[in-house]
C-alpha cells in the first residue's frame, strides 16, 4: 500500500475523515510559509498539498490564482521549494504531496522532477491540467521513484474514465466535488453524492473530496456509501490566512 | 501519429472536467461538419451571408516597384472584417447542431469576439465574450461592436489582463457551463480539436486562393505568407499548399518594438516548447516554465503562444518563420494604403513588411501571394497616435 493511502487509512480507523490541507508555495508570504505548514502539521493534518505557483492556473478560481500570483512576484520558485522541502521534511509528519500545473514539472525536467521529490520526501503530485491521456510519461518517471501521481475526476467523469484512472491509482484519487474550478463555497451541489458513490465503486485507493469546501457541515449530508476518506480545503483555507486567522484554528473545525 | 498530435506538438493537456466537452466537440467535427447538409449549409453562410469567395488582387504599382508579381488574398474584405468569420460561423452552426444554445469566446483585439457575436446574432445562440481589461480600454470600438451584436461582454481582470488570461477565463467558465455552451475557440491552437477544427474552416482560404491562383495566372504562387499569432489565418492560407513543394511558404511573427529583449510575440523564432491552454508548443515562457508576457502593436498577434501544426511544421522545415518590428508594419501599413488603396490590418501588415523587407531575396518575375487577413480599419486609434508620435509604437 502506498504511504499516502497509508495515511489516509489510518485516519478513517480512528473513526475520522483524513485532513489534506492545500497551501500554496510562499504563502501568506515567504517569511510566514513555512511557520504555516509546520502549524498545519502539528494541529492535525494527514497530508498537506503544497501548491506550486503558476502564471495561468486554468483550474482555480480567483483565490488560489491570487496566492499564486503573489508567490510568483516574491520570487517563489520550484527549485527553492524542493532545496527546502530537503531540509525540513524530516521534522514534518504529514505526508507531502505538491499540486501544479504542467509546464512547470515539465520545464523542470520530469527525470530531475521524480529524483528531487523522493528527496526531498514527496509522497505523490498532482497536475490539474494532465489527464489521463497525456499522464504516461510523467507517471512512469514518479513511480520509478516511489511517488503516485494523483488522478482527478469529477461529477462528469465517466464510469469507463474512472476506470482508466482507477487501473494503476496509487495513494489516493481526487474528487472534485463541483462543475467549475476552486474556490470555498457554502453548500456542496447535489450531485456530489452520486459523484463519489460511482468513484467508490471503481477505485480501490481511498477517495479525497476538494473544491469548495469550507466547514465539516457540508459533509453532514452525504449517504454512508459516498462518505470521501479525506477532504481538501485550499481557498477556504487561504482566505482564513490572509483575514489573519491562525491555521491551528482553521483545522480545530474538522477535529 | 497520436491522436490530436502533429509529430511531438499537440495534445490535449486540460482539466479532466474539460475532457468530455472535448471529446464532444471531436465527435461534432468528425461525424456533423462532413455532412453533406451541414457543409451546404455553411457554403449558404459563407457565401451569401459573409461574403465569399473572397477575391485575389493584383497589386500592379507595388508589383512594378518590387519586381516581383505581388497578389493579395483579401480576406478583409470578408463580412466583420477578417478571417476570423469562417471560423465562427463553422463553430456557430456546428454548436447549433450540437444542440448548443450559447457560445463563449475569448478576444484579444476583438476581431473573433466580433465574429462570434455576429455569428451567434445570425443562428440565434446567445453570446458572451471574455476580454482582457486592458484590450477593453485599448479597443473600445469593438466592445461596442459585439454589444450592439447583441452579445455580453465579460471584462477579465485576472493576470496580465489581456488575450491569455481571456481564453484562461473562458476554459475556466467553460467547465461550469458545458452542456449548454460551446466554446468557440478563436485560433488554431488551444487543446485537441480545436487546432484541427480551425484549420478546418480556415482552409477554405488556401481552397479558394489556389483555384483563383491557377485560373488568373496559369500557375501556383512561388511563395504563400501570412501573419502568425496564434496562427489560424496563416493554417488556412497554408493548408492547401503544403502538398505542393514548388510553393514556399512562409509565416511572419511579431517582434515587438525589435531591441534585444523587448516583449514579444514570436515564441516561433524565440520561444521553446511548452504547454500553455491545452497544447505542447512553442512558447514564450522563463527557465522555470512561466509564461511571459507578449507584446505587439497589433493586438490580434499579442500571445505568448502558437498553434501546434506551426511548431510542428517549422520543425519539419516545410514552413519557415521569420519576424518583423512594429515600425516597419507601420511603414507596410503605409505602404499598401497609399500604393493600392487598401488599409491593411497591423496584424497582415505583418506579413506585407516582410515581403517589403526582403524584396532581395525574392527571384524577379516571381508570383508572392499574401495573405491579407483583416482591414485596418480597426486599427486607426493606434495609426493616429503613431503619426503624432506619441509612443504608439512602442505601447500601442
Amino acid at each position: 500500500m502506498h504511504r499516502l493511502e497509508m495515511k489516509i487509512r489510518a485516519a478513517n480507523e480512528a473513526s475520522r475523515v483524513a485532513l489534506i490541507p492545500f497551501l500554496t508555495a510562499g504563502f501568506p508570504s515567504q517569511a510566514t510559509f513555512w511557520p504555516t505548514l509546520l502549524d498545519l502539521d502539528r494541529s492535525g493534518a494527514d497530508i498537506i498539498e503544497i501548491g506550486i505557483p503558476f502564471s495561468d492556473p486554468v483550474a482555480d478560481g480567483p483565490v488560489v490564482e491570487a496566492a499564486s500570483r503573489q508567490a510568483l512576484s516574491e520570487g517563489i520558485r520550484l527549485e527553492n521549494i524542493l532545496k527546502e522541502l530537503q531540509s525540513t521534511r524530516s521534522v514534518i509528519q504529514s505526508e507531502l504531496v505538491l499540486m501544479g500545473y504542467y509546464n512547470p514539472f515539465l520545464q523542470y525536467g520530469l527525470e530531475r522532477l521524480a529524483k528531487d521529490a523522493e528527496e526531498a520526501g514527496v509522497a505523490g503530485i498532482i497536475v490539474p491540467d494532465l489527464p489521463y491521456d497525456e499522464a504516461s510519461p510523467m507517471k512512469s518517471k514518479l513511480k520509478a521513484h516511489d511517488i503516485a501521481l494523483i488522478p482527478l475526476v469529477g461529477p462528469n467523469t465517466s464510469v469507463e474514465r474512472m476506470r482508466l484512472y482507477a487501473n494503476d491509482a496509487e495513494g489516493y484519487c481526487y474528487v472534485v466535488s463541483v462543475m467549475g474550478v476552486t474556490g470555498a463555497r457554502t453548500s456542496l451541489p447535489p450531485e456530489v453524492g452520486a459523484t463519489l458513490a460511482r468513484a467508490k465503486q471503481v477505485f480501490n485507493v481511498p477517495l479525497a473530496l476538494g473544491f469548495g469546501l469550507t466547514n465539516p457541515a457540508q459533509l453532514a449530508d452525504l449517504d454512508a456509501d459516498a462518505k470521501p476518506n479525506a477532504c481538501v480545503f485550499g481557498s477556504a483555507l487561504l482566505q482564513h490566512l490572509s483575514n489573519g486567522g491562525q491555521a491551528h484554528d482553521f483545522i480545530a473545525r474538522w477535529l | 501519429m497520436k491522436k490530436g498530435y502533429f509529430g511531438e506538438f499537440g495534445g490535449c493537456f486540460v482539466p479532466e472536467l474539460l475532457i468530455p466537452p472535448l471529446q464532444e466537440v471531436e465527435k461534432a467535427m468528425d461525424n456533423i461538419l462532413p455532412f453533406s447538409k451541414f457543409q451546404a449549409e455553411l457554403k449558404d453562410l459563407l457565401n451569401n451571408y459573409a461574403g465569399r469567395p473572397t477575391p485575389v488582387t493584383f497589386c500592379p504599382t507595388l508589383s512594378k516597384e518590387l519586381g516581383f508579381n505581388l497578389w493579395l488574398k483579401r480576406e478583409d474584405l470578408l463580412h466583420t472584417g477578417a478571417h476570423k468569420m469562417n471560423n465562427a460561423l463553422g463553430q456557430a452552426l456546428l454548436a447549433r447542431y450540437m444542440g448548443k444554445k450559447r457560445l463563449i469566446a475569448e478576444t484579444g483585439a476583438g476581431q473573433h469576439g466580433v465574429a462570434t457575436a455576429a455569428a451567434a446574432a445570425r443562428l440565434g445562440l446567445e453570446c458572451v465574450i471574455y476580454m482582457g481589461a486592458e484590450d477593453v480600454e485599448r479597443q473600445a470600438s469593438n466592445v461596442l461592436r459585439m454589444e450592439l451584436l447583441g452579445a455580453t461582454v465579460h471584462t477579465v481582470d485576472s493576470g496580465s489582463r489581456t488575450l491569455k488570461d481571456a481564453i484562461n477565463e473562458t476554459l475556466r467558465v467553460w467547465i461550469t457551463n458545458q452542456e449548454t455552451t460551446h466554446y468557440c475557440f478563436g485560433t488554431a491552437a488551444g487543446p485537441h480539436p480545436f487546432p484541427t477544427l480551425v484549420k478546418k474552416f480556415q482552409a477554405v482560404i488556401s481552397q479558394e486562393a489556389k483555384e483563383q491562383m491557377l485560373t488568373q495566372t496559369g500557375h501556383l504562387p512561388d511563395l504563400v505568407v501570412a501573419c502568425v499569432g496564434g496562427g489560424s489565418n496563416a493554417i488556412g492560407a497554408f493548408a492547401n499548399f503544403l502538398e505542393d513543394e514548388s510553393v514556399k511558404l512562409l509565416g511572419v511573427e511579431a517582434a515587438g518594438t525589435g531591441e534585444p529583449g523587448c516583449f514579444n510575440s514570436a515564441p516561433l523564432n524565440l520561444g521553446s516548447p511548452g504547454v500553455l491552454h491545452g497544447s505542447y508548443s512553442m512558447l514564450l515562457q522563463n527557465l522555470d516554465g512561466q509564461i511571459e508576457p507578449s507584446h505587439s502593436i497589433s493586438a490580434g498577434l499579442d500571445y505568448p503562444g502558437v498553434g501546434p501544426e506551426h511548431s510542428y511544421l517549422q520543425k519539419t522545415g516545410r514552413v519557415k518563420y521569420s519576424l518583423v518590428k512594429d515600425q516597419n508594419v507601420v511603414a507596410a501599413f503605409m505602404r499598401l494604403s497609399k500604393t493600392e488603396g487598401i488599409l491593411p490590418a497591423l496584424e497582415s501588415s505583418h506579413a506585407l513588411a516582410w515581403v517589403f523587407d526582403h524584396q532581395s531575396e525574392i527571384k524577379p518575375g516571381s508570383t508572392v501571394l499574401v495573405n491579407l487577413s483583416g482591414r485596418g480599419d480597426k486599427d486607426m486609434g493606434i495609426i493616429e497616435s503613431v503619426l503624432h508620435g506619441q509612443g504608439g509604437v512602442a505601447h500601442a
